[in-house]
């Protein structure tokens, strides 16, 4: 079937099997590596992306209900999307990730992020049980979590903490 | 960026003959001369990781390649008769790889040479999901039809799956230090216990990954998922019968290792290289996480036994261990895990006679292997929890009875090994004891515990009218052997190099791979250190094979210690040697000495520390160079009503050595912490058959973030005089606390001791009377008969008490004389009963 969405605000339009995953159309079909896979079943949220606002499963999604959406994924985050190496720029979110040390070996981090993004789109605060609430479909097995919520509680409250 | 860590809390150096090093937090842009630290710098590939740049195995587009699938067994014994090929399929759109294709040995090269590549026509199957041939086709849906089309025909053979009941031993140890009997016989008390532990799955995010490469050669390059390029290599070069330059191994970013990518991505390697080189194209092999759970190393379930005698003072007097491990099917890294595993299994703890006896044997079940902590946390839960119950009955606090027993500087191991520096034990446990206010909150504890006792008829045996849940602290204190054991890395000899470029770069060139511990991050900063330039200068080579030496695998928390040692040496050697030929400072002379005089290479080749000599024969000797110390103090609430256990907080000291990087340091503490945490909570495999029943993410569970508890992590530095920076490494300290912990959480909770990990609500109930016992952990298919043998070790435990009114069967009021007496006569408890299960 012909798919229409709005990935990281670029217009896309692909002839895929409607029962594609949303999953292997990102990462194969548009080349968005960035979103990972860890179960395919729903479990780990490794594959999370924002579609219409909402945090997704990605390996859960035919393409066909994804069909009209805006589709946001990890590479779509920082302000200068695909900037290559030489301008790597970070939003908020990441760079208070990256300082705090809520990425360890990374595979989770991606769908984590949009888990986090979510939540702060949504207005969330910093408030400890609430991002854990926030991300608790995401597992991540490196860092115990600790450093993550000091993430995006730094981010949510404004990037000083 | 703020960095966050405990300030030192106690005056007085606890570990005496070193100073009290400074606080470890120092000001931004401050770099200490000569000490690895200073203001941390960012992760290294952390943008990379944060924008979904970083390149994983899946993330690796190679045009062209086919997919390839492995054919397993269904079964945990038998013999392979035939691979029957179904005729109407289309043969013409696959490649089909057997045993008989193997150019090589048919071997997975590690320790012993019994695990075979795939289980060749004739051959005998040993395990449930054992590789038995291999499939490629260009797309996923022939390589499924592929697979449907081949049967393996097979007859059936007797399986094993009891390890007690194993004759086949893949090692086995005995250490031992003054005469036991003697030791028993001068005890006040005897008390002994068995406690056991079942497998732990890895659960990595990023499941294992390899994609062959075929080189014009006639070798194969690969890309994968790994920890231990070298053993990759060796396993290659073995199987497919290739030259050095032949074989060709380059780490992926790898999401996630903890054991688990050490040495099964070997096989992994080799059946994708195999497919490669059949069909002469690039061959994907990537795991679903199914496939992954079923197939790969667990954690190596574990029966141990103590019989511990004591003095009326809380003195060890003598110490009888007994390990026996499941080994699996194959020996893979048993005999090392067992080995670590004996070494360990005493706890961290004075005693004069010891006699530690530890056997690993097979069973008919997927091999385990290398996981975080490679033995030791399995018999430290046994060790820390019998020494918890050797408290209770002597009325001591569990945090006196380890004050009274813990190593101090000059004692003595039970290999002989004299601890003569960087013995932190008492630190930790003070430090994590103090910040926790463990004292404090176990008496309140123990105060609820007696009013709900004194509920009164009508009570239940768990929930009170008022109390739904009750709360709990408990305390576990361990060792960690820094580095390899024995003899191991004298024998390894490792290489680490470091370049300096005409064009004024300085390369680090290591075989240690990052997995997101933080390798590339703190071999820079090490390396800038020591030379005197900024962080940004260093660059580290990528773990190819075809560029970086030998400098091990990446495993026994050796990383920072032997490989980051190495490197400080090197940087040294380069620093002296530029600096000689200049006269002036390295940092401002080397981009035009380079220019002239350059490239240079420094190779730098590990040598045996300094007065550090063991024995592989007799056991004799210095186990280890140096010992982490690590405490944990675990707060958990148990609902009374469903036996569900949350872990709300923890809070971990850990000696390691030196700090390097705070935030990396803390980022261990706090992932191994909460992986103890799942170990002794949820995480269990379940067998039937020899397969593992809950091998998905939906069955097999770890924690999320509601079920973590908050963490405090306190790093202490007791540092290693035999390393150039005095680190000691730190992954694998926190995994060998937390379970210990927080299971005499639960028991200041509740009551009741837990034996068997994971302390399940099920196992919870059932200790509290109100239910059946259920399966013990890592076994299965156990005959009533078997397993009525097996408790027959247990028979001195077996007296318990009805559960009274309140929750807690304990004697709560201990006012008279402790039953204290010499060994006792087997089955004749004489210590207060509780209830054991
Ligand atoms: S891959 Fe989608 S939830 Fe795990
Ligand atoms: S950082 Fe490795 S799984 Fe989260």
């Amino acid at each position: 079937m012909n798919v229409r969405m709005l990935v990281n605000g670029a217009p896309v339009e692909i002839d895929v099997p409607g029962m594609r995953r949303l999953l292997d159309v990102l990462r194969e079909d548009l080349g968005l590596t960035g979103t990972k896979e860890g179960c395919g079943e729903g479990e780990c949220g490794a594959c999370s992306v924002i579609l219409d606002g909402q945090v997704v499963d990605a390996c859960l999604v035919p393409v066909s209900q994804a069909d009209g959406s805006t589709v946001r994924t990890v590479e779509g985050l920082a302000p200068t999307p695909g900037g290559g190496a030489g301008d790597r720029r970070l939003d908020e979110l990441q760079q208070a990730f990256l300082e705090t040390g809520g990425a360890q070996c990374g595979i989770c981090t991606p769908g984590m992020l949009m888990a986090a993004r979510a939540y702060l789109d949504a207005g969330g605060g910093p408030d400890e049980a609430a991002i854990r609430e926030a991300i608790a479909g995401n597992l991540c097995r490196c860092t115990g979590y600790t450093k993550i919520v000091e993430a995006i509680a730094r981010a949510a409250a404004g990037g000083a903490a | 960026m703020t960095i966050r860590t405990e300030p030192r809390r106690v005056a007085r150096p606890l570990a005496p003959g070193r100073e009290v090093t400074d606080a470890l937090v120092v000001a931004p842009s401050q770099t200490t001369a000569g000490r690895a630290r200073g203001v941390a710098p960012l992760r290294r590939e952390g943008p990379e990781k944060l924008t979904g740049e970083a390149k994983y195995a899946d993330d690796l587009v190679f045009p062209g390649a086919w997919y390839g699938a492995t054919i397993r067994s269904t079964e945990a014994h038998a013999r392979l008769l035939a691979l029957d090929r179904d005729d109407g399929f289309d043969w013409s759109a696959v490649v089909l790889v057997t045993a008989a294709d193997i150019p090589g040995d048919n071997v997975v090269s590690l320790i012993s040479d019994d695990q075979p590549v795939l289980v060749p026509v004739g051959g005998e199957i040993q395990h449930h999901a054992e590789p038995l041939a291999l499939l490629a086709a260009a797309d996923r849906a022939t390589l499924r039809a592929a697979s449907h089309a081949i049967r393996p025909r097979t007859e059936r053979l007797v399986p094993v799956f009891d390890p007690l009941a194993s004759e086949h031993v893949f090692a086995h140890y005995e250490i031992g230090a003054g005469d036991v009997e003697r030791g028993f016989a001068e005890a006040e008390l005897v008390l002994e216990g068995t406690y056991r532990v079942g497998h732990q799955e890895q659960l990595y995010i990023e499941n294992n990954a390899m994609i062959a490469v075929p080189r014009d050669d006639g070798g194969v390059t690969v890309h994968g998922s790994l920890q231990c390029p070298y053993y990759v290599h060796k396993a290659l070069k073995r199987s497919l019968r290739l030259s050095d330059a032949q074989a060709r191994v380059v780490q992926a970013e790898t999401g996630g290792g903890f054991g688990g990518k050490e040495e099964y991505p070997s096989i992994l390697a080799i059946h994708a290289a195999l497919l490669a080189r059949r069909c002469g194209r690039r061959v994907r092999m990537i795991y679903d996480r199914h496939e992954d759970i079923a197939a790969t190393t667990k954690r190596h379930p574990a029966v141990v036994t103590h019989r511990t005698g004591i003095r009326r003072d809380g003195t060890l007097v003598a110490q009888d261990i007994d390990v026996v491990m499941d080994g699996g099917a194959y020996c893979t890294l048993t005999p090392v895990v067992l080995s670590r595993g004996a070494l360990h299994a005493g706890g961290p703890y004075r005693c004069p006679n010891v006699r530690i006896r530890a056997r690993a044997t097979r069973t008919n079940t997927p091999p385990n292997g290398a996981f975080r902590g490679f033995g030791a946390p399995q018999t430290q839960f046994a060790a820390e929890t019998h020494l918890n119950r050797v408290a209770e009955t002597l009325d001591l606090s569990p945090l006196e009875i380890r004050r009274r027993n813990v190593y101090r500087p000059g004692d003595q191991t039970p290999t002989g090994q004299r601890l003569r520096e960087s013995v932190a034990g008492e630190e930790v446990l003070e430090r994590a004891a103090e910040a926790a206010e463990f004292e404090r909150l176990r008496e309140r504890t123990r105060r609820a515990r007696v009013a709900r006792g004194a509920a009164g008829p009508g009570a239940t045996p768990l929930a009170t009218a008022h109390d739904r849940t009750a709360t709990g602290i408990g305390l576990a204190l361990a060792w960690h052997g820094a580095g390899f054991t024995g003899s191991g890395e004298v024998k390894l000899a490792s290489v680490v190099s470091l370049e300096l470029t005409p064009a004024g770069a300085i390369r680090i060139l290591t075989a240690s791979t990052e997995m997101g511990q933080g390798t590339k991050t703190i071999f820079p900063q090490l390396v800038a250190d020591a030379l005197g330039v900024p962080y940004e200068a260093v660059e580290i080579a990528p773990q190819d094979t075809a560029f970086v030496p030998d400098s091990g695998p990446t495993v026994a928390s050796r990383t920072a210690m032997v490989v980051g040692g190495l490197l400080l040496q090197a940087a040294a050697r380069l620093r002296g040697r530029v600096e000689e030929a200049t006269g002036g400072a390295f940092a401002e002379t080397y981009p035009a000495w380079a220019a002239v005089n350059g490239p240079v290479r420094i190779d730098q080749r590990f040598e045996p520390y300094p007065g550090v000599h063991f024995d592989d024969e007799t056991y004799r000797g210095d186990a280890y160079p140096a010992y982490g110390w690590a405490a944990c103090v675990a707060t958990v609430e148990v609902d009374l009503d469903t036996g569900e256990v949350s872990v709300l907080d923890v809070v971990a000291a850990d000696d390691v050595g030196r700090v390097i990087h705070p935030v990396l340091a803390e980022g261990q503490v706090e992932g191994g912490t909460l992986q103890a945490v799942g170990y002794a909570t949820i995480e269990e495999m379940k067998l039937e058959d020899g397969r593992y029943l809950n091998d998905r993410l939906a069955t097999y569970l770890i924690p999320t973030a509601l079920d973590a508890p908050r963490i405090t992590s306190i790093l202490v530095e007791a540092p290693f005089s035999g390393a150039p920076h005095g680190a000691k490494g730190v992954g694998e300290l926190p995994m060998d606390v937390g379970a210990p912990a927080v299971v005499a959480a639960i028991h200041d909770a509740v009551g009741v001791w837990i034996h068997d990990l994971p302390a399940t609500p099920e196992r919870i109930l059932a200790a509290l009377g109100v239910t059946a016992r259920p399966e013990e952990p890592g076994r299965e298919g156990t005959a009533p008969a078997v397993r009525a043998a097996t408790d027959a070790a247990d028979t001195a435990r077996e007296v318990r008490e009805p559960i009274r009114a309140g929750t807690d069967p304990r004697p709560e009021a201990r006012t008279d004389p402790l039953p204290l007496r010499g060994p006792q006569p087997e089955g004749e408890p004489d210590w207060p009963s509780e209830d054991d299960r």
